[in-house]
């Protein structure tokens, strides 16, 4: 109150500068924690993927073989002899539908016997981490359960992409889906890459400020925010029932009764285009408006079309930003699962899709079905699959960044 | 029906909007043909601006639009039967920073003319020879004719705008417009650009932008002054031979604004 | 002043030299780019109506009352119960587990990119983010059931933790969503000008001080917005919940019980041979179309928040 007397300041900078410290290391734990997580996924996903597994066998390859032998060292008269002496005369007139048994190839023949006579099947799966710890435990475990094999295996496997699905996990492969999943992302990008890159120059080169153009934009963004199982539903009311005659192929003569229903790879396709189209119109948006307004001045300045342009100038520089963007919708595309369930993925199939009208099912969605399964075993092979499916987006990020660094002009 | 008119491009009682906002008000002048006319005038004033609607190039800002009246040859180029793109053909364009085409030097020159339809005809230049002949006009042939096929972005400042002048004429046109084309480059190059400037003159009808008094007493025939109203929007307030304007000037705002520039 | 050019000129000359031309293609051209411009239009337009029309039979039959809709705690078309409760419940359970992760961790590692972090850190640790944001949902499901699951089970007993429980899902999810909300948090916080922090500093404020007292209140409406899209995320997220969440709707307020939400219902009924115009089928479209509306409705309302105060700012 009085004139003469200063303001008291406390001497605080020693416990300020301890809550400084203390806020920053809380800080620097959550961003640790963060990274700890991703790391903690993926060893989950490795550690899954890799391990000691029993098999037991149906009729054990030993009893098949004289002793000292293997199955892989006999020859195809003695392999034949086997088949033919275990197999049903109904199958092994299926098998000999072509060709006499004698006229196949050595390794065909193991793997029939394998297959047909052996017929291997889990009894066991034990993680990566398990089999390294307890590895004593495991052989002692094994070594009383009679007729059976602890082999290291490794589910990723170049088995697991070549072949179809199986009810036995042993021999079960991703080929199927991973085949789907390329027809499925081939058909979305063929209809939203011009549509969406055609609405990005529309909003970039033609629509001014007005009214509509601002509707459509906030309409995009709101798009781009709406659940994918929302689009499953549109597609499972549009594509699949209303549509049903189209993408079913019927009035092409393609109509079977399976797809019928018009559950197929066009319909799925299509599913996910209106999915990733907000994804490509947005990032075309960023890519056209990135091209500087002087080069658009100068080809108007000698007299050029709005189109010539475009075609010209606009889209050649900013071609790069728009494949990136493109690229990353087809990643998305990749792991989407819950609109392709929900439009009726099949659960089991084996053939390749013969073409656009085939059932469909993909990678993420064979995931999917073996994660939800009981069995230990078919988890191991999902977690194997996700390595595949990790390891095709990792190589498809790669690309977009390797195109992100190579073009950068402006 | 014969009209008479006064120069290659007649401005009468233009006024130029941004939105609301009148960048220009009520010019009114003449563009002689075959001379150089340039536009000086304090920042703001409307001088690109100005430049700009004589080729329809403002069209191209959605808030813009113009009132009164320019005409080309006597015929308006507001008009609704008038495309746009054939103005701009007509009267090209060079702008204040050189902005070639990320191209081949070559396809710089000739990109023009082959959408504009240029044609092969016996007795007449190939399109290779146009190109040279447009290099040869804009004094970079010489330095360019052994590189061609590079970029037309590797080229040093001014010989990028050389080359973008080299791109405007290749398209025949009969008026060029330069929004201060040697701002950007250093005296030397500016140098060059001047020179340029006047040997186009034989051919072509020029309307060049500059903030450089210098740049203007040198290279023009005739002047025209502009500044900002109270408003902020630009008017004409002098226009006449250069030497007129520069050594006489008739209202006291052209006399401050010279003297202020030369000291 | 200047000399009079004046010269004749033939009109009928000059009128052909400047004459619009026909220029077919442009015009297909561009009619043909308006048309994709309004194709995202017709998206928004036919999922509001194929949605609506397809639950219309739902909810126009005799034994739905919109009351029961929205309160009663179970649900079971097959025998005409229609409370949606259950399903909004575990979504609810699920969003809030989600957000107590990503909040917190998805913040502080944006303060702290922002504000600690140096350049180069910031440069590894940002991509990670990105990696992390671009894992499909589905392998998210398996890390839920696979890890985090068994792991909640040793922690809290097994006869505690069902195998199948909202509790596990919902941390996962916050890990899914825990980048989207550092990255536009992020964003928001690098938004803030300098000066603003410079003129903290040289009052004397400490790093924290600055960033508690200027820098956040600066950034609140980007934080607000990137929260409020993790929300309208985690509501529709459906592969995680679908894999580790359990099925059946339960009406339960127990995050270690299991429970169906809304996107996880859809997803399990779909899944199976679901037949058309099956009270079933129509009923999976009414729950997509309030979901449909949530996640709009909090997408919007993200969009205004920023537009709103940054207006202010
Ligand atoms: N695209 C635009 N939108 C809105 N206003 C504009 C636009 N371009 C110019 N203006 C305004 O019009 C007025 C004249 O601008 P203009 O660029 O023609 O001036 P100038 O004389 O060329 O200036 P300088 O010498 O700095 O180039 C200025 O007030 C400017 O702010
Ligand atoms: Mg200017």
């Amino acid at each position: 109150m009085g004139e003469n007397h200063a303001p008291v300041f406390i001497a605080n900078l020693v416990s300020r500068n301890r809550s400084e410290r203390i806020w920053k290391n809380l800080l620097q734990i959550s961003t640790l924690i963060g990274i700890i997580f991703l790391i903690v996924l993926l060893l989950n996903i490795i550690n899954q993927s890799f391990g000691y597994v029993a098999i037991g066998y149906r009729v054990p390859p030993a009893k098949l073989v004289g002793p000292g032998q293997t199955l892989e060292n006999l020859d195809i008269p003695q392999l034949a002899g086997i088949l033919r002496q275990r197999v049903s005369p109904g199958l092994l007139k299926q098998l000999e539908n072509d060709t006499p048994l004698e006229q196949f190839s050595q390794v065909n023949l193991v793997n029939l016997v394998m297959a047909k006579i052996a017929k291997p099947e889990v009894v066991k799966t034990w993680s990566f981490w398990q089999s390294l710890s307890m590895r004593e435990e495991i052989k002692q475990e094994v070594g009383q359960l009679p007729e059976t094999r602890l082999v290291f295996f490794s589910w990723v496997r170049p088995d697991l992409v070549s072949n179809s699905q199986s009810s036995n996990p042993l021999i079960a492969g991703v080929r199927t889906a991973l085949l789907g999943s390329l027809w499925i992302i081939l058909i979305a990008i063929m209809v939203a890459f011009p549509l969406g890159v055609g609405t990005a120059i529309y909003l970039e080169e033609y629509a001014g400020d007005n009214h509509i153009s601002k509707v459509i934009r906030t309409n995009i963004n709101n798009l781009a925010g709406v659940p994918s199982i929302i689009y499953g539903m549109l597609g499972l009311a549009v594509f699949v029932r209303n549509l049903a005659q189209l993408t079913s192929g019927a009035w092409l003569g393609f109509s079977s009764p399976e797809t019928a229903n018009g559950r197929t790879i066009v319909s799925a396709g299509l599913t996910l285009a209106l999915l990733v189209l907000p994804l490509i119109i947005i990032n075309a948006r960023e890519a056209i408006k990135s091209v500087p307004d002087t080069l658009r001045q100068a080809s108007y300045g000698i007299g050029a079309t709005r189109w010539q342009t475009i075609w010209h100038h606009v889209l050649p520089n900013s071609i790069p930003g728009i494949l990136t963007g493109t690229i990353l919708a087809i990643s998305r595309a990749l792991g989407e699962s819950a609109p392709l369930v929900v439009i009726g993925a099949s659960t089991y199939i084996t053939v390749d899709p013969a073409n656009v009208f085939s059932r469909f099912t993909a990678l993420p969605i064979q995931i999917y079905q073996w994660t939800s399964r009981p069995q230990a075993e078919f988890r191991n092979l999902a977690a194997g699959a996700i390595l595949v499916l990790l390891t095709l987006l990792l190589s498809i990020n790669a690309a977009a960044i390797v195109l992100r660094n190579r073009y950068k002009r402006y | 029906m014969d009209t008479f008119i006064t120069g290659k491009i007649d401005v009468k009682h233009v006024s130029i909007y941004y939105g609301k906002f009148r960048a220009v008000k009520d010019v009114t002048i003449s563009i002689p043909d075959h001379k150089i006319t340039a536009l000086i005038g304090p920042s703001g004033c409307g001088k690109s601006t100005l430049l700009r609607s004589l080729n329809r190039m403002n069209d191209l800002i959605p808030s813009s639009h113009i009132e009164g009246s320019i005409t080309f040859h006597g015929m308006d180029i507001y008009e609704r039967s008038v495309d746009p793109v054939e103005v701009r053909r007509h009267i090209g364009m060079v702008f204040q920073k050189p902005n070639p085409f990320p191209r081949s030097i070559y396809e710089n020159v000739a990109w023009g003319a082959r959408i504009n339809g240029f044609q092969q005809r016996l007795g007449h230049p190939s399109l290779d020879e146009w190109v040279e002949i447009c290099l040869i006009k804009a004094a970079l042939w010489d330095e360019v004719k052994d590189k061609l096929r590079s970029s037309g972005l590797s080229l040093s400042g001014g010989q990028q705008q050389r080359l973008c002048i080299a791109r405007a004429i290749a398209t025949r046109p009969e008026v060029i417009l330069m929004d201060e084309p040697a701002s950007a480059l250093d005296p030397i190059a500016t140098l060059r650009i001047e020179e340029l400037m006047r040997e186009l003159a034989a051919e072509f009808t020029i309307v060049v932008v500059t903030h450089n008094m210098q740049q203007a007493a040198r290279v023009s025939d005739y002047t025209a002054f502009l500044t900002m109203d109270h408003d902020r929007s630009g008017i004409l307030v002098e226009h006449g031979n250069t030497p007129q304007i520069f050594t006489n000037p008739v209202d006291s705002r052209t006399e401050g604004y010279i003297t202020g520039r030369f000291g | 002043m200047i000399p009079s050019q004046t010269k004749l000129i033939d009109e009928k000359v000059t009128s052909q030299l400047l004459k619009k031309r026909n220029r077919l293609g442009e015009r297909f051209i561009e009619s043909t780019l308006v048309f994709c411009g309004f194709i995202s239009i017709f998206i928004t337009l036919g999922i509001v109506f194929e949605l609506g029309k397809e639950a219309l039979p739902f909810f126009s039959s005799t034994d739905f009352k919109l009351i029961k809709f929205l309160t009663g705690t179970t649900w079971q078309p097959q025998i005409k119960l229609f409370g949606v409760l259950p399903l909004v419940m575990a979504t609810l359970t699920t969003t809030v587990i989600a957000l107590l992760i990503a909040i917190p961790f998805g913040i502080g590692i944006a303060i702290y990119l922002s504000e600690y972090a140096s350049v180069k850190l910031r440069s590894t640790i940002k991509p990670t983010l990105e990696i992390l944001a671009g894992i499909p949902t589905v392998v998210y499901g398996y890390f839920a059931l696979s890890f985090v699951t068994p792991f909640l089970r040793v922690l809290f007993g097994k006869d505690v933790v069902e195998i199948y429980n909202t509790a596990s899902a919902g941390i996962v999810m916050g890990i899914l969503i825990l980048p989207l909300i550092a990255s536009m948090s992020e964003d928001a916080l690098a938004a803030v000008p300098r000066s603003l922090r410079e003129a903290a500093y040289g009052l004397g404020a400490t790093k924290i001080e600055t960033t508690y007292r200027v820098v956040i209140p600066a950034a609140i409406s980007g934080l607000a917005a990137a929260i409020i899209v993790g929300i309208s995320r985690a509501i529709g997220e459906t592969m995680i919940v679908a894999l580790a969440a359990g099925a059946g709707p339960k009406f339960t307020f127990n995050p270690f019980q299991g429970a169906e939400t809304m996107t996880g219902h859809i997803v399990r009924v779909s899944g199976g041979d679901l037949s058309y115009d099956s009270i079933d089928y129509n009923s999976l479209f009414g729950i997509s179309l309030l979901l449909f509306f949530m996640t709009l409705s909090l997408n919007m309302l993200s969009q205004w928040v920023v537009r709103k105060l940054s207006e202010v700012k």
